[in-house]
């Protein structure tokens, strides 16, 4: 499988303003840090593939996503990306063990991430019932065990504390590595793109930027 | 002669049976209307609620005109059967149901149906294991509507149904025709009592799945 090669070359309009990603990157494992309200997370849904806003091309893996000009548009599902939202958005009308599987992992899979997400016990909770770190770690389970080349996660650990936090970084590196899949994080925390990402990008104004989520 | 207990069995077979054959097209309607924007969006919105401010009895006109032996779809023979007495009620009820289905599939927040294509799973399965089911609440209370709209209705039904004994009499024709009998006054009381009853029943399980609903889409607080 080739990897993630991503060229983006798009501009993006929300919320009434517009952000131009000019992004070429070898690396496996990115980080794009900004400030809220920046664009990172309309980023992402444009990679995802859930957002028709942008317009341009978007390469990765060697295909071509996204291009406006010759009427290409990817849908979700065969770009194989594992999409966690900011908010987690667990569908509310199912447990979390079902949220876990919704993608069709068996039981056995299901047990076996939410053991090593630390949610052991909580399977036949419903979404409601869970704290916001709960549900961010159901959320991250749901898109790994979706099988996907590329993990999209949009400030993923925002609700986690200290060694939480550091313990779901470490599933996020083991299943990376394990499935060699590849990586783009939003994020304000620099600890966490310094441990995640190999490279990093820095939305500043209206443009992503090859700086260092540092500074 | 009329038989209380045969206009009570009628009017709960016309009203499950409407209540069924709209679900089908209150989701379809209701999801359109809720989900996508298309040119003639409104004057379809507007053809399908007409009924709700149309006097029933013009939409039973409507209808005739429509089924009527003449009509373009004469040759179903419909009119004084009691099909038609279920078409007038779905006709009449469908506005509730429509509306119902369309603030449900509008309260499913779309961000889930986008996460769900995310994941691989299709647009129509995402659709079966996402929005129907968050709706789905929502969608029955405006069933319960509709059911409870049905067993009122009168002025469609006797344009395009008649008031034929056993077989298009509902309940609201059977008091109207007792009205007229010096002897009807002790069916007139029992078909009040029990139209009361089945319309606060309705109204209870209407109030119950709002509720359902409310619950359904409850995320972390």
């Amino acid at each position: 499988m080739s990897g993630l090669g991503l060229t983006m070359n798009v501009r993006i309009r929300f919320d009434s303003r517009e952000l131009e990603a000019q992004i070429e990157e070898s690396s496996e494992h990115l980080a794009i840090c900004g400030p809220s309200g920046s664009g990172k997370s309309s980023l992402l849904r444009v990679l995802a593939g859930v957002d028709r806003r942008g317009e341009g091309k978007v390469e990765a893996f060697g295909e071509v996503w996204q291009d406006t000009d010759g009427g290409t548009f990817l849908a979700p599902g065969p770009r194989r990306v594992g999409w966690v939202p900011q908010d987690g958005l667990l569908f509310p009308h199912l447990s979390a063990g079902d949220n876990l599987g919704y993608a069709g992992a068996s039981r056995d899979r299901v047990r076996d991430m939410a053991a090593r997400l630390g949610l052991d016990g909580l399977l036949d909770r419903y979404p409601r019932k869970l704290s916001g770190g709960e549900a961010q770690r159901v959320a991250l389970g749901r898109a790994l065990l979706s099988r996907p080349r590329l993990l999209l996660l949009d400030e993923p650990f925002a609700a986690l504390d200290g060694e939480l936090k550091s313990r779901v970084a470490s599933v996020v590196e083991e299943v990376a590595a394990e499935g060699s899949v590849a990586l783009v994080l939003s994020t304000h925390d620099e600890q966490l793109a310094n441990r995640l990402a190999s490279a990093q990008l820095r939305i500043a104004g209206d443009r992503v930027k090859r700086l260092p989520c540092t500074g | 002669m009329v038989d209380p207990a045969t206009a009570i069995r009628l009017s709960l077979i016309v009203g499950l049976l409407a209540t069924c054959l709209g679900f089908p097209v209150a989701v379809a309607a209701g999801w359109l209307l809720a989900r996508r924007h298309f040119v003639g969006k409104t004057a379809l919105s507007t053809l399908l609620l007409a009924p709700l401010v149309l006097p029933p009895v013009v939409t039973g006109l409507l209808l005739l005109k429509a089924f009527g032996a003449r009509g373009p779809l004469g040759g179903l023979d419909v009119p004084f059967t009691l099909t038609a007495a279920v078409l007038a009620a779905f006709t009449v009820g469908l506005p509730l149901y429509i509306m119902a289905a369309r603030s449900a599939f509008e309260a499913v927040d779309p961000h889930y149906e986008e996460v769900s294509v995310s994941l691989g799973v299709s647009p129509w399965a995402t659709f079966r294991r996402i929005t129907l089911p968050l709706a789905l609440p929502g969608i029955l209370a405006g069933a319960v509507l509709t059911f409870a709209r049905a067993l009122g209705e009168f002025g469609a039904t006797t344009v395009l149904a008649g008031n034929i004994e056993g077989e298009t009499r509902t309940m609201a024709l059977a008091v109207y025709t007792l009205l007229e009998m010096p002897e009807g006054e002790e069916g007139i009381t029992f078909l009040a009592w029990v139209s009361i009853a089945i319309a606060f029943v309705a109204l209870a399980g209407y109030e119950l799945t709002v509720r359902w609903q409310r619950r359904r889409l409850e995320t972390r607080r």
